[in-house]
Formats: C-alpha cells, structure tokens, sequence
C-alpha cells in the first residue's frame, strides 16, 4: 500500500481494533494521524467533511460510541475499542433513517456540505432525548454550521424526523 | 496537518509525571485534545512525545466528600453537564459547562485540560477562582494545593511545575445559603469576558468573591470589587453593583482585540456583574 511505504521506519505503529458501520476494522495508525483523514483517505468513506478544521463548524461530525466528535481533531488511535458511524453506515438494508428522508421530504439541505454532520449530529441529539423543544434542538445542534444559512428548513426537518420516530418507537 | 510525534501512555501519575521531568519541554500532557491538537495543527506548538493520560484511574468521576466537592481533572465538559451532584450543589458550574463551546467539544475535551492550557477565553477557572477551588497538583513523590487564583499565571501559563500532572479540583462545600453565577458574552466563537460572582446570603451578602475571566490574558479575583459588597444588605450592594463593576472592569486588564475594545470589554465586565449578582439573588 503506498500509504504504509511513506511511513518512516522508526514511526510508532498503534493497531486500532474498532467497529465502523457495524463491521469490525482492523488497522494500524501512527499517532498523528487524524481520525478524519484515516476515514476519508484509508478507508474510504468521504461523507465526513473536512471544512474549518479547528472543532467550530460540524462538518466533518462522526459518531463515537454514539456520542458526536470532530473527526478533525481526534487522533485516530483513540477509536480503540470503539464504534464509529459515519453517514454511509446510516441507512439499513437499503432503507434510508428517518432524518435522512426527513431532509429530503422537508429541504433540509441547500449544497449538501453540512449535511453528513447535521444529520449524525441530529441522531445523536434523538437518540439521548427523543422529544426534543426547539430551544433544545438549537442549543445540541448551535456547533454545526451551514454556510448556505438553510437552518429553518434543517430545524423542520429534524423535528419531522422526531415525530416519524417517535411514533415508529 | 499534525507533525508526527511519539505517544506515551503512563497508567499511574507517577509514571505520568516522571516522563514529564524525563522528556522537558519536548513532551507534553494529552487528555481531550480540544486545545493542545489545534495548536499542534497550526504549527504553533509542536512536541516530539504527547503524554496520554487517560488511562490514569480515579480522575474521571465529580464526588461529594464531607460536603466539599472534588472533581477529578479527566472528567468532560460533557459529564461535568451532566453530573448529578453538581446539579445539586452547584448549578452555577452545571449552567457553565452546558454552555462550553459546542457538544462535539464538551464531549472530549477535560476540565483539567481545560484549565492548564489556560486559553485565555475559557470559562471554569474563572468560576472556579470565585468559588475559592483548589487545584491538585502532584508528581512522582509529591502532591500540592494551588487555590484557583494563583494557579492562572499569564496566558497559557499555570502555576504548574514541569513534571507536575494537574488530578484534581476541590470546590470547598458550598454553604446551604450559598449562591453563585457565572455569565459570559462574546459575538466569536469564544466569550470576549466571563464574570464571576459567589456570596452566602443570610440577609446581608457575605463572603462574596467576585472574578473576571477572558477579557485579559488570565482570570482574576477582585478584591477591591468584592470589598464594595461585602456584609451589604441585598438593596444596599445593588447600589454598589455599578461601582463594583466598574472597579473590576478596570482589574480585568482588558486588551483591545478581536474580542472587542479595552474599553468595550470593561464596560461588558460590569453588565455582566450585574447580571449575575441579580441572577445570584433571585
């Protein structure tokens, strides 16, 4: 692999055992390495975006264990042991989740960017308070930013995806 | 773009702190991250070891221990949000930590990393300075108490030694009349001033301890304002809120940046004392 003929010979080499989108991934990573760029770059997976950099904006939001992170700044040997979901492991045998048809259903997303973080930030907000009042969707989600300024319709549509679930739990 | 760098992962404070007087300043402490990899990013800092403590045990929980509360320094702004027993003794640290940047940062970022970066623009230490909360500090053979206004020594400076580890904050008992507000105002990404207020009221406001952080290069206690208060009846010190406020607008040591004017921050300074002592109160 010509990422691993790039490493240098004394670089210090961490095997990170964790689960991304449900499946077991094991790999080895410097401790350098950005838990962002060893999604997009080694394994593939581009839906995490990398846009400010410095933990503000949301864009590139995975979940850890459930709980969101900036995959911008989170060295990636510290998913040892851990689930990771990223926008492509949302959907199940096929089927889009409820906020994903929610932001199509309502416009949720204007350029898409900011779409991934937004709605894995949004499932982590639904998973730990499945009722949310607007005022507390705001507060959870005032870390993601959307540069095209579509907050209304986002905010319509979790709150759409809200009532699907919870009518559907 | 981060550098590449040699990652240590002591599993005791001792071991934690004799690498630190072992590598100097070519290592540093590495807990959430949130503070020291942005710097890191911009080529700002740059170490050849960090120094992983999160396998440090006995750091991650908030107890309650002859009424006076300890928080070990690996807890998260996310855990600290939601600890039961801050809730209960000290919602004015609750009210704080629910308002720390954005969740994907409460969720890794540590108390203790927190305050020994000391960015200027944070907010615990300066609650924590008004609430008379002592730092932990220890090394391999040692352990110390630094109180909470002398632990912030200038911007990115604490009072730490080199092989010192930060493990624990101890925020004295709060007394059952107690009351105490943090309030903090910014138009960027961070706050462009915090203040601090803390008394017991039992007709009469006493022991009030008053901080302000953000505005300058490290939060401060204001004596000078807190003597204006201080063994006030309620109506009486809120006559004297606005020259406190002035007086610890002044002690800020505001600077003039992005943040907002000199000027412009110090007059932030006494809205926000008000604020908050009204807040206290009520």
């Amino acid at each position: 692999m010509a990422k691993a003929m790039t490493k240098h010979s004394d670089a210090q080499s961490i095997p990170v055992s964790f689960t991304l989108n449900g499946r077991l991934q094991e790999i080895e990573v410097e401790p350098h390495e950005l838990l962002l760029d060893v999604v997009r770059e080694q394994l593939g997976l581009t839906g995490a975006k990398r846009s400010c950099d410095v933990e503000v904006c949301g864009a590139c939001t995975l979940l850890v264990d459930g709980r969101p992170v900036s995959a911008c700044t989170t060295l990636a040997f510290e998913v040892r042991g851990r689930s990771v979901l990223t926008i492509e492991g949302l959907a199940q045998d096929g089927k889009l989740h409820p906020l994903q048809e929610a932001f199509i259903e309502h416009g949720g997303f204007q350029c898409g960017f900011c779409t991934p973080g937004m709605i894995l930030a949004a499932k982590a907000l639904l998973d730990e308070n499945p009722n949310p009042s607007e005022a507390e969707l705001k507060h959870f989600m005032h870390g993601n930013i959307c540069r095209c300024t579509g907050y209304k319709k986002i905010i319509e549509s979790i709150m759409a995806a809200a009532k699907k679930m919870r009518a559907m739990a | 773009m981060l550098r590449r760098f040699r990652l240590e992962e002591p599993e005791s404070v001792a071991e934690a702190a004799e690498l630190l007087g072992r590598f100097g300043e070519s290592a540093k402490v590495y807990a959430g991250g949130t503070e020291l990899l942005l710097a890191m990013k911009e080529g700002l800092v740059q170490y050849e070891r960090l120094i992983n403590v999160k396998k440090l045990t006995g750091l991650s929980d908030v107890t309650s221990a002859d009424g006076a509360l300890v928080v070990g320094a690996l807890c998260t702004h996310h855990q600290l949000e939601n600890s039961p027993v801050l809730k209960d003794k000290l919602p004015a640290m609750t009210k704080l930590e629910q308002k720390v940047a954005n969740v994907r940062v409460r969720q890794v970022g540590t108390i203790g990393g927190n305050l020994c970066f000391a960015e200027p623009h944070a907010d615990p230490g300066t609650l924590l300075i008004a609430l008379g909360a002592k730092m932990i500090a220890e090394k391999s053979s040692s352990k110390r108490e630094i109180a909470a206004q002398d632990f912030f020594v200038d911007a990115y400076e604490t009072a730490l030694q080199a092989d010192e580890v930060l493990t624990k904050i101890h925020i004295p008992a709060p007394a059952p009349n107690a009351r105490s507000a943090y309030l903090k105002f910014g138009y960027l990404e961070r706050p462009s001033v915090g203040v601090a207020v803390a008394f017991n009221l039992n007709g009469a406001v006493s022991e009030v301890k008053i901080a302000v952080g953000c505005a300058g290069p490290a939060p401060r206690r204001v004596a000078e304002a807190e003597a204006l208060l201080e063994g006030k009846s309620k109506d009486e010190a809120l006559r004297h809120i606005a020259e406190a406020g002035a007086v610890a607008g002044r002690a800020a040591q505001a600077i003039s940046d992005l943040h907002g004017s000199q000027e412009y921050k110090e007059h932030i300074v006494g809205v926000l004392l008000k604020r908050a002592f009204q807040g206290a109160l009520s």
